[in-house]
Formats: structure tokens, sequence, C-alpha cells
């Protein structure tokens, strides 16, 4: 599962943070750092992170199906 | 309705249970001035922009002195505490407070409480075992607040009956009074003798130090500014997650519908509590800003010195921001709802909320099987800006484990 | 046929093809069905993966707390397109409106975007860049390799360039416990985006944290052993430093070369477009049928005198992307016009930066909240007595504001009292840009509305 954050919108309000610690972090006081990717585990945190950014700026795709017609690649 | 007359209106008691109609009447003028001289600011870009406007004070000391000021403007012993205060003030002790509360330094602080929390969720509602009517507001929605606000802090729970009457106090101290009345001074003592109250436990947090905020911001505070913060926390930590809790119970029992839903998708209930703090925030407005320069907003000027009352509810509520507002619906997307305020005043105690609202919310409805309201509306309590129900008794038909 | 009824058979059963498979070109193609267009969708990239994140490129993934494998954008729907990763664009015949593969294919179109965006400047000598320790850094193999390197045992990083990504590979590196040196050819770092004022705070927070920072100074040439590894760089001063590993961040080159006799307007500076995202042709003609977003586009802003800005910036990939797509398979009346106001982020040494606007274009700079000393702040940049961008250190929650002052066309300098003011009253200064390159005059304009969809110009009368 893969979620970006805009981090033009992102004020550093952190909420995201308190809520998912594992997967949000601050760097400093206001700068947002985050994991793109993450696990079934984070699943329910990541998704009460994403609806309590106050300015919406957390995009999640809880899919992990491959995007159709692209060839797997070995990273 | 008359003109000139709505912020009284809505500070009116007999408009507790429904202020939405005055919240919609107001957002016809987005930006309405009083006969005083006080802006009332209703729609939501309007709400928001101010919200981050640096012309806008928290500080009510900068309105002439004919207009009403907060209790912690108007006291002499204590400084104000963090929220009425602007930056650089404000800034420097937010940061210290946020030390041991959450990011950078504490990230984990919080979410290292969702354990003992959940437990005190399990333990209140074991309490309705054998009961066929309880009140969500005295049995639950009250109780589990004000347990986590003294673990945060490291506040004796055994304590709240002493600080529940001041709390009570401050909390309606923040009501304007239009009309006057003894709201502010009663506020005043009540934060005086909190105060009092707070200093003696920092004092012995300073000498032995234990779990909870207090100890770990003893040595970095002065002491009358901890005292100030602490009372804030105190008062802030239980007075509006009790509304959020009981709001949420209440909204579901409004809409069996949803609730039905809820009952089989119990992931609903996250963006339910996201549209439930847009649909009835627990802070109503905030009525405690002022204008540092001449603002023109939506073509009208607010000039500088006026107090300005930004109405999160009505923003909440803006047909130009959100669609078909007066629905309840916990499908909603782009839900960037008011309920929490924004800019750098946002919410301090936000995430606790959330979190305790993530415990008790999913767990409530999942074991307490629900007749019917007994009352509806059910008795609000006075204040307006923390409006929320003072009980809401309900009929409960059972309890699973 | 009625040009609607062209539009009607496109959203039907048109064939779309994007060049460049990243952030805009995939915003894109969702648009495009989210926006109901049901025909065949091509997407064509030349790096063998699906649309990743770049900007954790030079933060997290260097501090190893993502992998750069993982940045893979996510999905806002289905976009159900065939894909041709791995294969770059090489040519476009637009007579024959197709567009030639590296591989031989041809892919026709009946629109074209085209959102190759932009490469790495490499090092000026080919054979000195090609020696094992030379860097750039721009794609997800690039950072897997430079993570590598820089997790492998190093004992001296250069970093060639204090713009944004030289300065943030230099603090990941320092928080890494590496030992940095950046050299700088400008007065200071971030100088070209911010100016000179803002670049002495960015010069003090670099050295306070480690980075050994050398400034007005260029490197002259890399050196290496007799096996082809890095062991020292040249400078302009005449000295020399022992390092392993070099990071050349002297900023971007558009991908445009594939353009070359397409009778397009595309060039080193990029493709030329309209604000509705057509791109011209060589004789500045609009053409209907291509269309441009993100890095690569440079496209006429009417706040900022109609310039044509070239943005490379994150939200921009996407807002231009949006409305690249929206137009591209609406009828005339119904187009939108990309009216993004530039924003940026970067964060490095523990410091949110932000602007909004134009920076550069500034004349003059105030500090209109926080000081400079305290490396918290909001500086303000007028141009001819207007606000036209902003710049915060950690002071994110402000520029809302400053955006709105700058779409509003606000007089500068800010004669208003805020909180956290702390002067009696605002002296602006030479904001000290190396190049000011300052435009004509012309007319004043203000933007209008709260979403893209709703965005308009509305001129003002001149406020002398």
């Amino acid at each position: 599962m893969r979620l970006v954050v805009d981090l033009n919108r992102c004020q550093g309000f952190a909420q995201c943070v308190f809520l998912a610690p594992d997967v949000f972090s601050l760097h400093g006081d206001e700068a947002l750092l985050f994991s793109p990717r993450f696990d079934e585990a984070q699943r329910d945190r990541v998704e009460k992170a994403a609806a309590a950014c106050p300015v919406q700026a957390i995009l999640v795709d809880y899919s992990d199906e491959p995007t159709k017609g692209v060839e797997p690649h070995v990273g | 309705m008359t003109p000139g007359t709505l912020s009284a209106q809505i500070t009116d008691y007999a408009n507790r249970a429904d202020p939405y109609p005055l919240y919609a009447e107001l957002r016809k003028q987005p930006v309405r001035r009083e006969d005083d001289g006080t802006y009332l600011v209703s729609t939501y870009y309007e709400v928001r922009n101010l919200a981050n406007d640096p012309r806008l004070s928290n500080d009510t000391r900068n309105r002439p002195p004919r207009y009403a000021r907060t209790a912690d403007a108007e006291d002499q012993g204590l400084p104000p505490s963090f929220i009425f205060t602007d930056p650089p003030v404000h800034d420097r002790l937010r940061d210290t407070i946020n030390r041991p509360f959450g990011p950078p330094h504490s990230p984990s602080f919080l979410d290292g409480l969702r354990g003992e929390l959940a437990k005190v969720v399990t333990e209140l509602l074991d309490a309705f075992d054998g009961k066929d009517q309880v009140d969500i507001v005295e049995d639950f929605a009250y109780p589990l607040p004000v347990t986590a606000i003294c673990k945060v802090l490291g506040v004796p729970r055994e304590d709240e009956p002493r600080f529940h009457g001041w709390a009570d106090a401050l909390a309606s101290s923040l009501d304007p009074r239009p009309g006057g009345g003894d709201g502010q001074e009663k506020g005043q003592r009540a934060r005086q003798e909190m105060g009092a109250y707070l200093s003696d436990l920092i004092e012995t947090k300073r000498r032995h130090p234990g779990p909870g905020m207090l100890s770990a911001l003893a040595p970095d505070m002065t002491p009358a500014d901890l005292e100030a913060t602490a009372v804030l926390l105190l008062v802030a930590g239980h007075e509006t997650t009790v509304n959020a809790i009981t709001n949420t119970t209440l909204t579901l029992l409004r809409h069996p519908d949803v609730l039905e839903r809820f009952q089989k998708e119990p992931d609903l209930a996250v963006p339910l509590i996201e549209e439930v703090l847009r649909f009835e925030p627990p802070v109503q407005f905030v009525p405690w800003t002022t204008a540092l320069a001449d603002i023109d907003v939506a073509g009208t000027t607010i000039p500088k010195g006026s107090p300005v009352w930004l109405m999160l509810a009505a923003a909440n509520r803006d047909p130009k921001r959100f669609v078909d507002p007066d629905r309840f619906d916990p499908d909603r997307k782009d839900n960037e709802h008011l309920g929490f305020y924004t800019g750098i005043h946002y919410c301090f105690g936000a995430p606790l909320a959330r979190i305790e609202l993530h415990l008790a919310v999913p767990e409530l409805f999942r074991r307490v099987t629900f007749s019917r309201l007994l009352e509806d509306p059910p008795p609000y309590r006075a204040n307006a800006v923390l409006r929320g129900p003072r009980h809401l008794p309900v009929a409960i038909e059972g309890l699973t484990v | 046929m009625s040009a609607d009824t062209d539009v009607e058979v496109l959203r039907r059963e048109g064939r779309i093809v994007v060049v460049g498979a990243s952030l805009a070109g995939l915003r894109a193609a969702e648009t495009l069905r989210e926006k109901g267009f049901t025909g065949s969708l091509t997407m064509i990239g030349d790096e063998p993966y699906e649309p990743y994140d770049r900007p954790p490129l030079s933060k997290q993934a260097l501090l190893g707390r993502a992998r750069p494998e993982d940045t893979t954008l996510p999905r806002r729907r289905d976009i159900d397109a065939e894909w041709s990763l791995g294969v770059a664009a090489e040519s476009l015949d637009r007579d024959a409106k197709r567009v030639c593969l590296a591989n031989g294919d041809t892919v026709p179109y009946d629109r074209l975007l085209i959102t190759t965006g932009t490469r790495a400047r490499p090092w000026i000598h080919p054979e000195e860049a090609a020696l094992d320790g030379v860097f750039v850094l721009r794609t997800r193999d690039d950072s897997a390799r430079l993570r590598r390197k820089l997790t492998g045992g190093v004992s001296r990083v250069l970093v060639i360039g204090a713009g944004f990504t030289g300065s943030e590979v230099a603090s990941a590196c320092r928080e890494l416990g590496l030992e940095v040196t950046v050299a700088e050819r400008g007065p200071a770092p971030l100088v070209g985006a911010l100016g000179g004022v803002i670049g002495a705070v960015a010069d003090r927070l670099q050295r306070r944290k480690g980075v050994d920072l050398r400034c007005g100074i260029s490197v002259t040439a890399l050196e290496g052993d007799y096996g082809g590894r890095l062991k020292r760089a040249h400078l302009s001063d005449g000295s020399a430093i022992d390092v392993d590993v070099a990071v050349v961040s002297l900023g971007a080159i558009r991908n445009t070369d594939w353009l070359a006799g397409s009778g397009l307007a595309a060039g080193p500076r990029g493709i030329a477009c309209d604000a509705g995202c057509r791109v011209f042709d060589v004789n500045g003609i609009v053409t209907d049928d291509i269309y441009a977003a993100g890095d690569v586009a440079r496209s006429p802003h009417p706040l900022f005198d109609y310039q044509f800005l070239s943005l490379e910036h994150w939200g921009n990939a996407v807002e231009q992307a949006e409305i690249a797509a929206h137009n591209m398979i609406c009828a005339g009346p119904e187009r939108r016009p990309h009216l993004w106001l530039p924003m940026f982020w970067s964060s490095q040494f523990g410091v949110n930066i932000k602007s909004v606007g134009v920076p550069p274009l500034g004349d003059q700079l105030v500090v209109a909240q926080g000081t400079l000393a305290e490396e918290r702040f909001v500086a303000v940049y007028g141009y001819r007595g207007r606000v036209i961008a902003a710049a915060s250190f950690d002071g994110a929650k402000w520029l809302g504001f400053y955006e709105q002052q700058i779409a509003a066309g606000a007089l500068f300098p800010p004669d208003y009292r805020t909180v956290d003011l702390r002067t009696e009253t605002l002296q602006p200064v030479d904001p000290a840009f190396p190049d000011p390159h300052l435009p004509t005059h012309g007319a004043t304009v203000t933007l209008t509305g709260h979403s893209p969809s709703e965005r308009r110009v509305q001129f003002v009368p001149s406020h002398g």
C-alpha cells in the first residue's frame, strides 16, 4: 500500500505523526517525512492519519494490486 | 429575526439545542457587524483565511477596554495560557509544552496511552451491565476524557471532584456575554483556585518527578507559565472531548440508517468521527480574536481593535464549501472541516481527542444495543462556545462482551 | 461535423498518448479517465518503473527511512492504459500524428500530452563524470546508488552546487554523520531561489550543522585514481580536497531533445505552451492536439507580467496535469487556464523551507514575521510596490495568507500590524539576487476563485 503527502498543502500540523508514528515523522519542528510504502499492520493507523489531516494532504492507495498493463520489474 | 441581535441569540440558552438556523442566518452576511462593534465571521473561506491571518490576535489585551476580555487576559496573578497569546510568545510556549506531548520529541507518547485508555473504555461499558437506561455523559463521555487528561498531565484522578467545578466555571467564562454577567469574575476566581491546586501539585512533581507532562515540563518552564498551562490543559482536556463523544452518540442515534451501517461496517468509524467534528463541532466558535489592523474580508473592513468571532460551526456548514452541508454524511469526501480550528492555534489536544474518539465510539456501538434516546433534544449545558449536552439519557437493550 | 461532435467522438474513442510516465503523466491520465475519457490511453516512459515520487529521493531515501523502490506513487484510480515503460520516445511526427519510440515502435495519437520532465544536469566533463564516486540525483536508481555509496564507508562527500537538492543532500550527509564539503559558485546557498539575504540564513544553518561550506567557489576538476575512482576535487581558489564522493547538483535540463525537428517550440528552457497547456509551434502558433504539463512546460502567467514560467515544482506538475487533461477533452469554451501560484518546499537541516510566488522576481524584501536570527520567519518579496512572493523558515502556516496577498496584488511593503512583527516599521532591503532579470511592466491582474476550476484572472485598474 502506498501513500504520498502533498507537502505544498502540508503545514506541519503533525496530526498524522500522532496517529501513525511509525509511518510519519517530523524532522525538526515542521518538516514532515513519511514512508511512501506501508503494510497491512499500519493500515488502520494510516487511515486515521489521512482522515485527520487538517488540510487533507495525504493521498493513500490501499490496493496492493499491480497496475494493469505494467510489466513487473525487479527493483 | 431582529438585526444586530444574532450574537445575543446565539449565546441565548434557548437556542442551545439547535443553533444551526441562526448560523444559516449569519452566513447570509459572511462578515457581520454587531451593534457593539463585534464582527461575526461565518462562512468557510473567510473563517479559514482569518484563522491564518497574522493580523488577527488571540490576545484580548489588544482590544479597547470597552470590550470583554478573556479571564486569562484579566487575570492579575497568572500570565495568559498559550492559546490566548500571539507569536513569538505563543510559539515558544507551545513548542515547550509540545516537547513531552508530541513530535518531534515525543511522537509516541499519546500512542502509548492507547492500551490504558482502552481499558478505561472497557470498564466504563462493563458498568452498563444490567441497566436498561444510562446517561451517556455521566456514565461514559465525561469519565473517559477526565481519566485521559489526568494520565497525560500526571494529575491524580481521584482529585476530580475538586477540580470539576473550577473547570466548569472556567469553561463557561469563555462564553461572551454581551449583556454583562458574572461569568468572567467566576472564571478568574476558578482559574486562581485551580491554579493554586495545580501549583502545589507541580511543586510536588518538581521534587518527585513522576509520569505525565507536568513532571516533564517542570524543569523547562517558569512556575507561573506552567501553572497557566496546566489549568488550560486540564480544563480543555475534558470539557471539549466530553462534547465530542456525546455529540457523536447523539448524532448516530438520530441517524438510524447510519447507525445500522456502522454496526455492520466498523471501519466507518474513522470518516464518521471526522464528519461529526464537522457537523457538531465541540468548539462552536472562537470569540476571543481581535483585529490588529484594518482587515478587508469579503467586501467588509473589520476595523483595527474590533473583537472578531470566528464561527467554526457555521463555516462547517457553508454550502459554498460542503455539498449538502446540513446532511450528516460519513461518506463525505474532501472533509476539510474546521472542527479543531486551523492555523497556529489548531487545537493542541486534537490528537488526544481523536485517540479517545477512535477508542470510545466503535466500542460503545459494538457492545451496546441502543433502544432509543429518552430525551431529544437532550438538556444542554449553558456554554455556547463549548456546546454539548449536560445529560444524554438513553434506553439500552443489552450489552455484549 | 461540428467541433462539439469532434470532442464527443474524441472522448469516446479517441487515442491519447502521454509521453513521460511520472507524476504529471500519471495525474493527467487519472484525470482523463475521471472526466469520462473512454478511448485508448498509452503511457510512455523512459524509466522502467511505474510513476514514482521524487522528493523523498533526496530526503528520507538517503537517510534510509524509505527505500527508493518504495516511492511508487499511489494511484487515484485505475487508468486502464497501455504502458510502454523503459522505452524512450525518440521523435515526433506531427504530420502523421505519431510518436516514434527508441525500440522502433510508432504510436499514433489524436491528442498528445508531453510530460517528459527534466533530468539532472551532468558534470561538465564527461570523462570526470564517469569516475566511480561521481553522482547526480534525479531518479530512483540515482538515489539507490548514492545511498549505497554513502553507507559503504566514505571519508568526505563533495556537493557541487548549493541549490535545494544540493543542500538537501548535504543535510542528509551530515545526519548520516558524514563529512561534507559544499562548493557553491554564488555567494550563499539557495541564493538563486531565495536571494542573498535569505541565503545568508541558509549559510549560517549549514555551517552550524557542520558543513564545510565554500561559497564563491567553483569546482574546476574532479580527479580520479588509476582505478577510475574519484579521489580529489580541484577548486577555483587553487585548493584541492580529498573526496571519495561528489554529488553534482547543478540543476536540471529539460527533456526536449527528442522534439528536435518536430516543429514545436521546444528547447533547453522547456516547451512553450499557452495557459491552457496547448503547445506552441516554432512560429508561435498554438497547436490544438499537443499539450504539455509539469517540469517540461513553460507557460505565461498573468500575475507575473505574462512571463513564461517554467516551474520544477511538485504541485505545479499535479495541477497543470489536471488542467491539461481537462482541456484535452473539452471544447473551447470549457477550457480552463493554468493559473497556479508557484509553491515550493524543501526540508534541510531540520528546517522546513517553503515559498509561494516567484521570489527571484522580487526587487525588495522585508522580514514580515519572526527574525532571520532565530531561523524562524516569513520573508515577503515585493516587485514594484506589489507583494510578489513569500518564503518561510518553519512558518508554513502563514504562507496561505501571503499567497492571497500575491493573488490580490497587495501593496508592498505591508503597512499593517501583525503578530510576531519584530520592528515598528518594515524597512525593505534588496533581496540580493545574483542575476536580476526584471520583466517589463504590464497591467496589474489579480486571481480569484478558491479551486482550480473556479480560478480566473481579473484585471484591476492601475494603482499609480
